[in-house]
């Protein structure tokens, strides 16, 4: 995979950290890439916005920050506000459908959302709402294989909570294969934002 | 002699710089460790805190750094290998007793995790502004080594290197690692303990009565008895002569103190790791260390890009400076470029060796993050037009 730069952002106890972990250990670890993942030090991460920068390349990465994000997946409404302006031009946005009003869009970035709180409460387990997105991730982005990311997942996470969360990101995985069939109403962009260009 | 299988986690892992530095000490040996938390470096204790104890080793949490760095020398003169772990701030309080593990000759690894100064200054975010602390710090004529992790793998690797290289010369190693390699997550490689080399302590093999405790035979590096072992025992920060005891003489100064330097800088060729590339037909050399070295490669490679004949010289040993290196390529580049993350500190040591036959540009920066690699690149520009 080209060099391909990402923001995961939310709020503390969302498991945006982990969330980058995982998937920088299956680009890693479970498949031949690199991967760098640094995070947001400093007061504002506790209880605030939390962000994670996560870089995926075929080659060893070299600076550690992120330039201008590929990628982006926001899990809360100040996340959103404070990094969204950042996104690359026509880069991925992600969103947890629930948490984030996607308005002011800049850039024309392509937008795929998710309920993943819902689903996880579904699941009996609210914290598990981080692997339902990087089942979603995995697979409206393509960029690593769902097998490896699997793996990822079970290494990451305590024995006790292995299950929920694989079966956590299978319904995240599957919605995304959903989203990306068309299969699901387009997210929910304030029209407002396009007027105001 | 081969790492103890029960400190290494081997396997391929997910980790931090700080975490992977815990690692590298319990492959080393490491089994005991003494500190104070301390933004950017408190994840290296607090992991030694939940695994030590699993292997057979003591963590303790000091009340303030300067217990903590004179805790993890009576845990040497037990017997143990031991370290701590520490930021600016705390770096600075441990001054004192770095001289002591100096003068004493204890084997020991100090951890600095560098972040902005001075003072308090930015505890989340990286600096690399101690490295002349690392080296002058504490007050008299001593050596030390440092060295410059640039990844978490190098956090594993070169921690083994550090506790090896106290070892083999009896001297306090400065492991001077940044914030950005401290919290940076990587790919770690922790290798099998069979493939892992670790230096014993150089215990004597002298009888009771024979030893004497700062006897050298010969290689400039005396041997060592533990407390309670039977031998005479007596260490002091006071000038001493070979027995151990206090000698206050201008001779026993000369003879300790030189010996000090001289095991070192007689070393230096062995002790100096370096990292170089496309140098042969450089114009222009671009010396980092650190994250830096990684911030650099980009500008490098941008340069290269562009047709300027540009290479690298990355220093993993910082202490001693391989002055030997920059003056040999002095004699045939036209200019050193020096980006690090200070107002000017190594650039300096380069200045010195290059001798005035190449120019040295410094790219300073004061810290809390990393350098633009299009600054690096702008000055390689200038410096190939000099």
């Amino acid at each position: 995979m080209r060099l391909t730069e990402i923001r995961v952002a939310g709020f503390g106890g969302q498991g945006v950290i982990l969330s980058a972990i995982v998937l920088g250990k299956a680009a890693s670890i479970y498949e031949n890439g690199f991967a760098t993942m640094t995070q947001n030090f400093g007061p504002e991460a506790r209880g605030g916005a939390c962000s994670a920068q996560l870089i995926l390349s075929d080659e060893p990465v070299l600076y550690p920050y992120l330039t201008q994000p590929d990628i982006m997946v926001v899990m809360s409404q100040e996340a959103y506000n404070r990094f969204a302006p950042e996104l690359k031009p026509q880069g991925l946005l992600i969103v947890e459908e629930d948490l984030v009003r996607v308005s002011d869009l800049k850039g024309d970035p392509k937008v795929y959302s998710i309920p993943a709180t819902r689903i996880a409460e579904e699941l009996g387990k609210r914290m598990v709402l981080n692997s339902v997105m990087v089942g979603f991730f995995t697979a409206v982005t393509k960029l690593l294989t769902a097998d490896a990311v699997r793996k990822a997942v079970a290494d990451s996470v305590p024995p006790s909570f292995r299950e929920v969360n694989l079966k956590a990101f299978e319904k995240g995985y599957e919605y995304g294969n959903s989203a990306l069939a068309g299969a699901l109403p387009k997210p929910d962009v304030e029209e407002l934002a396009y007027s105001k260009e | 002699m081969k790492a103890d299988p029960h400190g290494v986690l081997t396997g391929t892992h997910f980790l931090d710089g700080d975490h992977a530095c815990c690692e590298g000490a319990l492959a080393a040996g490491a089994r005991f460790a003494a500190g104070y938390p301390i933004t950017p470096s408190t994840e290296i204790v607090e992991r030694f805190a939940a695994r030590v104890p699993t292997v057979g080793g003591t963590f303790i949490q000091m009340e303030d750094e300067l217990a903590a760095s004179i805790a993890l020398q009576g845990g040497v003169w037990g017997g143990a290998k031991a370290f701590t772990v520490t930021s600016g701030p705390g770096f600075s309080l441990m001054m004192e007793h770095i001289g002591y593990a100096a003068m004493t000759e204890t084997p020991c690894v100090f951890v600095d995790v560098q972040r902005g100064g001075p003072s308090t200054g930015l505890p989340t975010l990286p600096a690399q502004a101690d490295m002349m602390q690392a080296r002058w710090g504490s007050h008299g004529d001593y050596e030390i080594i440092a060295l410059c992790p640039n990844s978490p793998q190098e956090c594993f690797d070169l921690t083994i290197k550090a506790f090896n290289f106290a070892e083999e010369f009896r001297v306090p190693v400065m492991f001077m690692m940044d914030e950005v390699v401290g919290h940076m997550t990587e790919k770690v490689v922790i290798p099998p303990a069979d493939q892992i080399e670790v230096t014993p302590r150089k215990h004597t093999h002298k009888s009771v009565e024979e030893y004497l405790p700062y006897a050298t035979n010969g290689d400039m590096v005396p041997e060592m008895a533990h407390a309670g072992d039977g031998y005479k025992f007596h260490i002091t920060g006071l000038t001493h002569d070979e027995h151990g005891y206090p000698n206050m003489t201008p001779q026993t100064q000369d003879k300790l103190v030189r010996r000090l330097q001289n095991k070192i800088r007689s070393a230096a060729d062995r002790i100096c790791l370096f990292e170089e590339d496309r140098l042969d037909d450089a114009d222009v050399v671009v010396v980092s260390y650190g994250i830096t070295s990684r911030v650099a490669q980009r500008a490098i490679d941008a340069a290269r890009d562009r047709g300027l004949r540009v290479g690298k010289l990355r220093l993993i040993t910082a202490w001693p400076f391989p002055e030997k290196k920059i003056a040999e390529l002095a004699a045939h580049v036209k200019a050193f470029v020096v980006p690090e993350l200070n107002l000017g500190q190594m650039v300096h040591e380069v200045q010195r060796a290059a001798d005035g036959k190449a120019k040295t540009f410094a790219v300073s920066h004061a810290g809390g993050g990393v350098h633009n690699p299009d600054e690096i690149l702008n000055t390689i520009v200038e410096a190939s037009r000099c």
